[in-house]
C-alpha cells in the first residue's frame, strides 16, 4: 500500500493535453456584495480523531465519545450542529431570538440532521444540499439575503458524521473491508457562522465581498472512492472564473483553499490550474489534506461538508481575525452523486462555490 | 451537439487516462503477502480446534468435526466484530479475512449492528443480509448449476 507521505508523481508527460471546458457558458458570475456581509460568529465542533490532526488545536469544541450519549449516530450529529449553531450565535454576543433565518446542510437523505436541529432550534430554516461544498453555499445564500437587506442575523451551518455519512454511503462500520489508497476519510463534525449586516460594531470582523456559484463540471470520473479526482475539476473551473473575472490574481490572496479534495485531487488540481497557465504557489491549501496526520491512516485526507466548515470557522477565521490573511479565497468542492447513480453506471457530478473573505485589516494596508 | 458531445468525450477519456497515471495503487505483492499471511493463520486455527475437538472425542465423525469447527470460528469472528477488532485485522488481511467463513460471520454481524437502531424487525432482519446478500445468491444459483452439470455427466 502507498503511504500517504510519498509525493505523486506528476510528470510534464502526463499533464500535457489536458481537457479545455468545451460547450459550456462562459457568462460573468461573480457577485460582489457591496454592503459587505461581515462575519460576527462562529463555532466549530469535531470528534476526537479530527481534533488530534494538526489544526486540532483551533477547534472550540471536541466530542470524545462518537454517540455524545445519544441513542444513534444520527441523534449525536444532529445535536452536533444544534451546539454548533447555539455556540455560534453566543459568539456572535446575540440570541437565538435575534436570528432571522438559519440555512444548513449535510450528507443525509432528505438532510435530516439539519431539519431536526432546526426543529430545536425554533429559526425560520433554509436546507442546502452541496454535498461537500455546503458551506460555501451556505455562506454565499447568506451574505446574498444579508447584502440585499431581507435579514440582519443569518446562521449558516453544516455538519457531517463519519458513522452516519458511512453507513449511507458505503458499508456497515464494523465490516471489514479494505479502502483503496485513495480514498477519504469523512469528518465527524459541525460548524456554523452568523452573517451580519454591516454595522459601526461589526466592523471589526472579517467581511464577504464576492462569492461565485458553481458550474456542475463532470469529467467523467465513476469511482465512488476516488473524490479527490472527480471534483478537482469542478474547482479548477471556479478557481479559473475566480481568477479571470473578479480582477484579483493568484498573489492577491494571502490564501487559497479548496475543501475536500485530499492530497491526490489537490495535486490533480494543481496540474490542472498549471495547464491553464496559473501556478498555485504556497498560498494554496487543501482542508482535506490537512486536518489529519499521515500516521492516523486516512489515506488521502478528510471530505464531507464538516471538513472544510470546521477548519474555515476555526484556523483561518482566527488567522482573518487577526489579520495575518487579508484576503482569502474559499473554494469547496463537492461530489453529487448518490449510491444508486453511480451503481446505475453514472458518472459522479461536481460542482464548487467561491466566496472570497476579506480581514478587516486590509484597508489599513 | 453531437461534436460537443464527442469533444466531451474525448476530454473525459483523456482525463480518466491522467487521473489513472497520478493514482496510488495498492501493491498487489504484498496485499498478496498479507491476505496470505491472515487467510493461512486463519485456516491454522480452524486446524487446531479441530485437531482439539478430535482429541475431546476421538469417535466423532469427519463431518461433526468440521461443523463444530466452523461454528466455534464464526462465534468467535462475531464476538471480535462486536469487540471492534475484526475491521482492524481485516483492513490488513484484505481477502484473507473475508474469503473464510469468517468475513462471511463479519458482514452478516457488522450489518445487524448497524441497522439495530432501526428496531428488530425493519433494522436487523431487513438489513441483515444487505452486505452478503450477493453471496448466497450466487452460492445458491452456481451450487444448482453445478449440480445440474453433475447430474447431466454423472447420469441419473
Amino acid at each position: 500500500m502507498i503511504k500517504h507521505s510519498e509525493p505523486i508523481s506528476i510528470t510534464s508527460e502526463n499533464a500535457v493535453d489536458l481537457p479545455q471546458p468545451t460547450g459550456f457558458s462562459r457568462r460573468p458570475r461573480v457577485m460582489r456584495f457591496y454592503n459587505t456581509p461581515r462575519i460576527i460568529g462562529r463555532m466549530s465542533v469535531v470528534g476526537e480523531k479530527e481534533s488530534k490532526g494538526p489544526v486540532g488545536k483551533y477547534f472550540h469544541k471536541c466530542e470524545t465519545d462518537d454517540k455524545m450519549g445519544e441513542k444513534t449516530f444520527e441523534r449525536a450529529e444532529i445535536r452536533m450542529l444544534d451546539t454548533a449553531v447555539r455556540g455560534a450565535v453566543r459568539d456572535a454576543r446575540l440570541k437565538i431570538d435575534d436570528i432571522d433565518l438559519m440555512i444548513s446542510g449535510d450528507l443525509l437523505n432528505q438532510m435530516t440532521t439539519s431539519s431536526y436541529a432546526a426543529r430545536d432550534i425554533g429559526v425560520p430554516h433554509i436546507g442546502i444540499y452541496g454535498a461537500c461544498s455546503t458551506m460555501t453555499e451556505g455562506l454565499m445564500l447568506s451574505a446574498t439575503m444579508v447584502d440585499a437587506g431581507y435579514f440582519t442575523n443569518v446562521v449558516c451551518a453544516a455538519s457531517s458524521h463519519f458513522a452516519t455519512a458511512e453507513r449511507q454511503f458505503r458499508y456497515p462500520l464494523e465490516y471489514g473491508c479494505q479502502r483503496p489508497p485513495y480514498a477519504q476519510w469523512t469528518v465527524t463534525g459541525a460548524a456554523a457562522s452568523v452573517v451580519g449586516k454591516n454595522t459601526k460594531e461589526n466592523e471589526r470582523f472579517p467581511k464577504i465581498v464576492m462569492a461565485i456559484p458553481g458550474l456542475i463540471t463532470d469529467y467523467g470520473v465513476n469511482d465512488l472512492n476516488n473524490m479527490g479526482a472527480a471534483m478537482a475539476p469542478a474547482a479548477m473551473d471556479t478557481m479559473f472564473t475566480l481568477l479571470t473575472q473578479s480582477g484579483l490574481n493568484v498573489d492577491d490572496f494571502d490564501l487559497i483553499v479548496t475543501g475536500d479534495l485530499g492530497k491526490l485531487g489537490s495535486d490533480i488540481l494543481r496540474d490542472l490550474m498549471r495547464d491553464r497557465g496559473i501556478k498555485l504557489g504556497q498560498n494554496y491549501i487543501d482542508c482535506g489534506n490537512i486536518i489529519y496526520d499521515v500516521d492516523q491512516k486516512c489515506y488521502q485526507g478528510g471530505s464531507g461538508c464538516a471538513c472544510s466548515a470546521t477548519i474555515f470557522n476555526s484556523f483561518i477565521m482566527d488567522k482573518l481575525m487577526s489579520g495575518e490573511y487579508k484576503r482569502m479565497a474559499y473554494l469547496a468542492t463537492g461530489a453529487l452523486m448518490s449510491t444508486q447513480s453511480c451503481y446505475q453506471g453514472e458518472t459522479i457530478p461536481c460542482i464548487s462555490h467561491a466566496v472570497v473573505v476579506e480581514s478587516p485589516f486590509l484597508e489599513e494596508k | 451537439m453531437a461534436e460537443s458531445t464527442n469533444a466531451v468525450k474525448a476530454r473525459n477519456n483523456r482525463y480518466n487516462k491522467y487521473v489513472e497515471t497520478v493514482t496510488p495503487k495498492t501493491s498487489i505483492p504484498k496485499a498478496l503477502f498479507h491476505s496470505f499471511v491472515v487467510g493461512g493463520i486463519t485456516c491454522s486455527i480452524g486446524q487446531g480446534i479441530a485437531d482439539i475437538v478430535l482429541l475431546i472425542s476421538p469417535s466423532m465423525p469427519k463431518d461433526m468435526v468440521s461443523n463444530i469447527t466452523s461454528m466455534i470460528l464464526v462465534t468467535v469472528a462475531i464476538l471480535l466484530t462486536g469487540l471492534g477488532v475484526f475491521d482492524v485485522i481485516a483492513r490488513q488481511g484484505g481477502a484473507g479475512s473475508f474469503l473464510p467463513i469468517t468475513g462471511f460471520a463479519n458482514a452478516m454481524a457488522s450489518a445487524s449492528m448497524e441497522f439495530k437502531t432501526e428496531g428488530l424487525i425493519f433494522g436487523t432482519s431487513v438489513k441483515l443480509f444487505s452486505v452478503v446478500g450477493p453471496v448466497v445468491v450466487n452460492g445458491i444459483v452456481w451450487s444448482s448449476v453445478a449440480g445440474l452439470i453433475n447430474l447431466w455427466i454423472m447420469g441419473i
